[in-house]
């Protein structure tokens, strides 16, 4: 089976309308993840249709407000509430904002801070 | 409007081998809304990656969780590969699959029996861990562990199976599909059983989309889509059709994982007769420096790793979405307006590895 796997760069201000654009053609939200690079950081959003991978994925300052997702993908929440627990990421808008407690960790933004 | 309660559920909790606390939303007996926290023995797994050589990592890698333990390894280890461009050799990727099926059938033999033990069937329990036990015990025998196996690595598998021995599992597996059969019809069957599962916790096909189900969840809901179709492994050397059913409740969920333990004797018996002579594994030299994407069918469902490398021996960046955490909103949407006696059900239909979640 031909496993395309696709890494698209996107800016933090085309964010919601790309991710629209892939939820109106029917692709479902794999994951998002963040990565801390030398004082930005990375964030990949990914999603697939008929075992198409699709990644969206933008660098953006560590104290950078990003848009949440969640209005078009509800199940966004729980990585976007990941990554503002464990990265210290700014997101506005998310469906359930658990306020840094979804994850219970001894450090604040482990991720983050070391 | 009835007056509103919340119960707390969890972390603690007959039902939840591992902890994960829920905020039920009470009416009465009907559960308005859940609100989930997670995170009470988070390891830190991801960010270990950064002090621990790529190499020895796979002992890390295994230990994300006891009982997908081997297909962490292996997704760990097809990153690595897939960054160095490592060929492994083909008898390696065949062994692979082997023991990937085998943790698939009894990852879903430990959850039909926990399936038993959360309604109340104590003798069902028993019955099918006492047929994981004998899955247990292939797995000891061809690696010399039972949750642990330690028999992959980058480059190929640690240790391989002699055909003598190769030859007897398919015999054992006879035995074994023959026993599962009679264990798996009363949960399809009995009238109890459907009583407890028919119709509860419906999640549509929709939903299970929208809501980034996967695994037996999303296939339940029907929508056919198996990480395994890829390839990777010997995956494209077998014949088989992701298993979907189309009601979405609780009971297709139990009925899919059932024929996914006989789709997995399959595959086990079809790569027994293809696995080809030859090496299993294949020096690694150098460091890795790239990145990439990886996802597998592991039994909860798709995991997905993206490795980032940087020319040392210590990566930049692993990310691990496991299936559970991928099941979680779904679960919520599933609760949403069930009884109460039902959660403990609704929370194992999603099959839930907290280990996993907090890796």
């Amino acid at each position: 089976m031909d496993t395309k796997q696709e890494i698209k760069n996107i800016t933090l201000d085309k964010l919601s309308s790309e991710v629209r654009e892939l939820a109106s053609k029917g692709y479902r939200l794999v994951q998002i993840s963040c990565t801390k690079l030398d004082g930005n950081l990375q964030l990949n959003y990914s999603f697939d249709k008929d075992y198409e991978f699709i990644n969206l994925r933008l660098e953006i300052p560590v104290d950078a407000q990003v848009q949440s997702i969640s209005d078009i993908y509800w199940s966004a929440l729980m990585y976007e509430n990941e990554m503002h627990d464990l990265f210290g990421l700014n997101i506005k808008g998310m469906a359930i904002d658990f306020k840094g407690n979804l994850y219970k960790t001894a450090v604040k933004t482990p991720f983050g801070n070391c | 409007m009835a007056r509103r309660t919340i119960i707390p559920f969890g972390p603690q909790h007959p039902v939840l081998p591992e902890p994960i606390h829920l905020d039920l939303v009470m009416e009465d007996e009907k559960v308005v809304e859940a609100i989930p926290s997670i995170g009470f023995v988070h390891r830190g797994l991801e960010k270990l990656v950064e002090k621990k050589d790529f190499l020895e990592y796979i002992y890390v890698a295994e230990r994300i969780c006891g009982i997908c333990s081997f297909m962490h390894g292996m997704g760990y280890s097809q990153a690595i590969e897939q960054i160095m461009n490592i060929e492994v050799p083909e008898r390696a990727l065949f062994l692979r699959t082997i023991w990937a099926e085998f943790s698939r059938i009894h990852s879903h033999l430990l959850w039909l029996g926990l399936l038993a033990d959360a309604f109340g069937f104590e003798n069902l329990f028993m019955q099918s861990w006492r047929l994981r036990e004998k899955v247990l015990d292939i797995m000891e025998e061809t690696t010399g562990g039972r949750v642990i196996f330690g028999s992959c690595k980058i480059g190929g598998v640690r240790k391989d199976i002699d055909p003598v021995t190769l030859k007897r599992i398919e015999k054992i597996l006879v035995e074994l599909e023959k026993e599962i059969k009679e264990v798996s019809s009363v949960f399809l069957n009995n009238f109890t059983v459907k009583r407890r599962l028919v119709g509860v916790g419906v999640l549509s096909k929709e939903d299970a989309h929208a809501l980034g189900a996967v695994g037996p969840m999303m296939r339940a809901s029907g929508i056919a889509q198996d990480m395994r179709k890829l390839g990777y492994g010997a995956y494209d050397k077998l014949d088989f059709e992701p298993i979907i059913r189309n009601n979405g409740d609780s009971y297709d969920r139990c009925a899919v994982r059932i024929e996914e333990i006989f789709q997995s004797i399959d595959l086990i018996r079809q790569a027994i007769n293809k696995i080809p002579e030859g090496p299993v594994e294949t020096k690694v030299t150098g460091n890795p420096d790239g990145e990439c994407f990886v996802r597998l069918e592991q039994p909860r469902g798709e995991v997905v790793y993206y490795v980032k490398a940087n020319g040392t021996k210590f990566l930049e960046r692993l990310r691990v979405r496991t299936p559970t955490f991928a099941n979680i909103p779904a679960l919520l949407k599933m609760l949403k307006g069930c009884d109460y006696a039902d959660v403990p059900i609704l929370i194992l239909t999603i099959d839930p590895c907290i280990s996993c979640t907090e890796r």
